[in-house]
């Protein structure tokens, strides 16, 4: 295997995995932020113990997420130097300011949250899960906007033989940032909705069970509601913004579409296939124009009209500032030296677009469904199908997550940056196979046994269930206490 | 249609906005060692320093609050110099593949092991995680230390015959993609320098140990601290004085004997004031001394020389492609984040002073409670 192959790889591995803590940091962050706030509001210690719950579910997950972060920043420079040499000039903007603004703030106070219970007045100490919190979600509009460029490069020229900015609001602003990173954020309050459900409702029975009547029913109870609630409403906003993600992505990366649809002919009314052959009439119309009449363009046809734009010096798409400059100046694909083979893998954009939504529509029912069995003063007797049902809950929209990044970033070849630079010519030149396939093997190991450990620590402590004998934080001023809380 | 166009070298316009960066890439990367420098130093010393448990679980927690945000550092130097200087961002990373393959290792067990440690109470568990947080904050600065020595020697680079803008760390044209870069970084001013920051690491960790701690581990940190600090102060001297002796920088001599100097009197001053405020302060100044003559000396090679020549001037006599201004992004690039940076590391710097402040009491091991596991039940 080449070295470009291998690269490949490990970016995929390492992203998706690096995506499963992603969308709990940010969104239980934020639950738990507000439950705290509820705490501090109501002097009710039911929400203090759910703070607690949560919030030691979010730590174990939150170291994570960091360690297989830095690994994404270090990984442009050292599998795709071609890459972050020609277009650090943009790229490199948004991770640095995500570092200086996003980073700082989230990993400062998150750190004062942990260690601070006894340490700062109530309203102080809430505070910090919130600045933290909110450093994830600015976080995630840098990160999304830097691959929103690689979608849809804005704000951007050909000059010098790299890509050089022209406009940073531009480049901020990207009609596909936003689109994404709304999608993005919908879908990480999916998964946290789903685990507070999940974490919840495997207790609720099970407290039902030991100790019927007592507080930690009712806390359960209510935080299994709050999940299930916090998940359908999530739902609702995913469906919206993919709707309107979809119409974006027909518009400025018509090949994505094309291959996650398996659409062969430029069609109207064109179906939505459910799997290869069975189609329903229009459907995919609808979901790429808001008209289920109009023409959806098939990747033959789309093929055919880029080979004809390269051989004539053109852009491939002229609404593209970067596009034009680079045809301008006679530089064809960017580095692209061999015929171009437009058209990304069909079979796995086309089902994990698929998977995609499948997932998202259990873990919505299974919400549902708990809603229901909730309802009232009912508890469910719970079983075995319970207990499945509350481990699966949570696993669907992150999983659902996952493949909606495989249909974006698989979409995009054989593009590392859209219609500009190709993949092939974006790897590090100096390094060998051995390098990259060694590296590979490596993370791949230190983070299978770091996924067996924290699922581990996750199950531990959602079994452990509610803390009790609490005692209400307050500021320790005795030098020689034991503190409320140590590592 | 034309595939096989040339490139040209992006024009290199002295720009003072380069400088400008790179002096802010000097200074994140200062906040960093500073800052990280003693957790790392921290971390290292659990197994050794920490008789017994709740001992081990006094020094996780003088650094558990603060090392993350410590750690941001790091990813903002990182950050900075792929958004100021993308070609050096781009040649050193992939030039230094598996050195910054063990940093990445490194962080990940060290980062995970602060978090994970304290949720089981198996002995063996718990024993483990010392241990992988004691590995990790030993190679991270380890690496760096060989790496910052390669920087003084220089890395050498070649171009590539198609595109002259891109440079790749090799010994020879012949070697680009076959023979990685690796073994030469391991040259004795390479390991002199790996371990010369592991040991400032050491002596800066158990001097704020000292300031941060109670009882026992207090007496047994101060003791350790005047012996790392001997030989802190010994292994600090013969490599910036071979530094300076035999890879003087191309502008500022003169200056860097003097940062020689500054940093041997802040080692020594802290070396007589352990226990002192001030020694935290005079470890933190010597870090700033060695970390500036290192980045005076990687002007304007940007720590790479032209493998020709093992100079910064190519065959020819002309400075060679890959340095400070010819990698540096465009000025509008350079202004933006010149403008947000100025906003945003005084108050990055404001927060992180009142974190300290927060958490500035001594803990020993009457503050640690009995034992976070048992707290969940």
């Amino acid at each position: 295997m080449t070295a470009e192959i291998l690269a490949r790889w490990q970016f995929g591995i390492t992203t998706v995995y690096h995506f499963l803590f992603v969308p709990i940091t940010i969104a239980l962050s934020l639950l738990v932020a507000v439950l705290q706030t509820m705490w501090v509001k109501s002097g009710n210690v039911r929400f203090l113990r759910l703070t607690k719950f949560y919030g030691k579910l979010f730590l174990i997950n939150f170291a994570m997420g960091v360690v297989t972060g830095i690994v994404q920043e270090f990984q442009f420079g050292m599998n795709w130097s071609e890459y972050s040499r020609t277009v650090g000039d943009i790229f490199g903007a948004p991770l640095a300011m995500e570092a200086l603004i996003a980073f700082f703030l989230e990993s400062v106070f998150l750190g004062v949250w942990v260690f601070g219970w006894d340490k700062l007045p109530k309203k102080v100490h809430l505070a910090t899960i919130w600045l933290g919190s909110i450093g994830t979600l600015i976080s995630s509009i840098f990160i999304l906007a830097a691959n929103a460029w690689m979608q849809n490069p804005t704000g951007a020229e050909f000059a010098n033989n790299r890509a050089q900015m022209t406009d940073l609001l531009a480049v901020i602003l990207n009609p596909v940032a936003a689109t994404t990173w709304t999608h993005v954020i919908f879908g990480a309050f999916m998964t946290a909705g789903a685990l507070v459900l999940g974490a919840a409702g495997w207790n609720l029975v099970r407290v039902n069970r030991e100790h019927p009547n007592s507080d930690d029913v009712a806390d359960f109870r209510w935080a299994t509601r709050f999940g299930a609630w916090v998940l359908i409403v999530a739902c609702v906003g995913v469906v919206v913004t993919g709707h309107i993600q979809g119409q974006v992505l027909t518009d400025l990366q018509p090949m994505k579409m094309a291959a996650a649809e398996n659409l062969q002919k430029t069609t109207d009314c064109a179906p939505f296939e459910i799997v290869p052959g069975l189609g329903v009439p229009c459907v995919l119309s609808f979901m790429a124009t808001n008209d289920p009449g109009a023409e959806v363009r098939g990747m033959d046809d789309l093929a055919a009209e880029y080979s004809a734009k390269l051989a004539a010096g053109k852009p491939l798409d002229d609404r593209n500032q970067l596009q034009v400059t680079t045809a301008a100046a006679g530089a064809g694909i960017w580095g692209q030296k061999d015929a171009v083979d437009w058209i990304p893998p069909v079979m796995p954009s086309f089902w994990s677009f698929r998977f995609m939504m499948l997932l998202g529509v259990i873990g919505v029912a299974i919400g549902i469904y708990t809603l229901v069995a909730t309802k009232g003063t009912k508890i469910p007797k719970g079983g075995k199908g319970w207990t499945a049902m509350m481990i699966l809950t949570p696993l669907m929209p992150l999983f659902a997550s996952s493949f909606g990044w495989l249909v974006t970033e698989i979409g995009r070849q054989p593009f590392i940056v859209n219609g500009v630079l190709s993949t092939h010519a974006a790897v590090s030149p100096g390094v060998t196979a051995f390098e990259v396939g060694m590296t590979l093997v490596l993370y791949t190991l230190i983070y299978a046994v770091f996924a067996v450990v924290e699922v581990n620590l996750m199950l531990k402590y959602i079994k452990l269930g509610m803390p009790h004998y609490l005692r209400e934080p307050e500021v320790q001023t005795d030098e020689d206490a034991p503190m409320s809380f140590a590592y | 249609m034309n595939f096989n166009f040339a490139f040209n070298l992006p024009e290199a316009v002295p720009s003072a906005l380069a400088v400008v960066w790179f002096l802010l890439v000097a200074v994140l990367w200062v906040g960093y060692l500073v800052l990280e420098g003693f957790d790392y130093g921290v971390a290292m010393l659990i197994p050794f320093l920490g008789k017994s448990e709740k001992e081990r679980r006094v020094m996780i927690n003088t650094i558990g609050p603060v090392w993350d945000g410590n750690e941001v550092w790091l990813l903002t130097a990182g950050g900075a110099m792929f958004a100021a200087f993308p070609a050096w961002y781009a040649t050193l990373f992939s030039g230094l593949y598996l050195p910054l393959f063990l940093v990445l290792v490194g962080l990940i067990i060290r980062g995970v092991s602060f978090e994970y440690r304290s949720k089981h109470p198996n002995t063996k568990w718990r024993g483990t995680f010392d241990w992988l947080a004691s590995i990790g904050s030993f190679l991270v600065p380890l690496v760096f230390g060989v790496g910052f020595a390669n920087f003084v020697i220089g890395l050498p680079v070649v171009t590539d015959p198609n595109n002259p803008a891109l440079f790749v760390v090799a010994t020879s044209q012949a070697n680009v993609g076959v023979t990685p870069y690796f073994w030469e970084l391991f040259s004795p001013f390479g390991l002199l320098g790996g371990i010369a920051v592991v040991a400032l690491c050491l002596f800066h960790g158990s001097i704020y140990l000292v300031l941060k701690t109670k009882g026992q581990i207090h007496d047994r940190a101060k003791k350790f601290a005047k012996t790392m600090g001997l030989i802190t102060i010994a292994g600090g001297a013969v490599f910036l004085v071979c530094q300076n002796l035999f890879w003087a920088p191309v502008f500022l001599s003169g200056l860097n004997w003097i940062l020689v100097l500054v940093a041997a009197v802040a080692l020594i001053w802290a070396w007589l004031n352990i226990g002192k405020g001030t020694s935290f302060v005079a470890t933190s100044v010597a870090w700033l001394a060695v970390a500036l003559g290192i980045f005076i000396r990687m002007l304007p090679g940007l720590g790479f020389v032209d493998a020709g020549t093992r100079t910064v001037f190519d065959a020819s006599g002309e400075l060679f492609g890959m340095n400070a201004f010819a990698a540096a992004s465009t000025d509008g690039t350079l202004l933006i984040m010149l403008v947000i940076a100025l906003i945003m590391v005084p108050i990055v710097l404001a927060y992180t002073i009142w974190v300290y402040w927060t958490f500035r009491r001594p803990i020993g091991v009457s503050n640690i409670p009995d034992d976070v596991v048992a707290d969940a039940k």
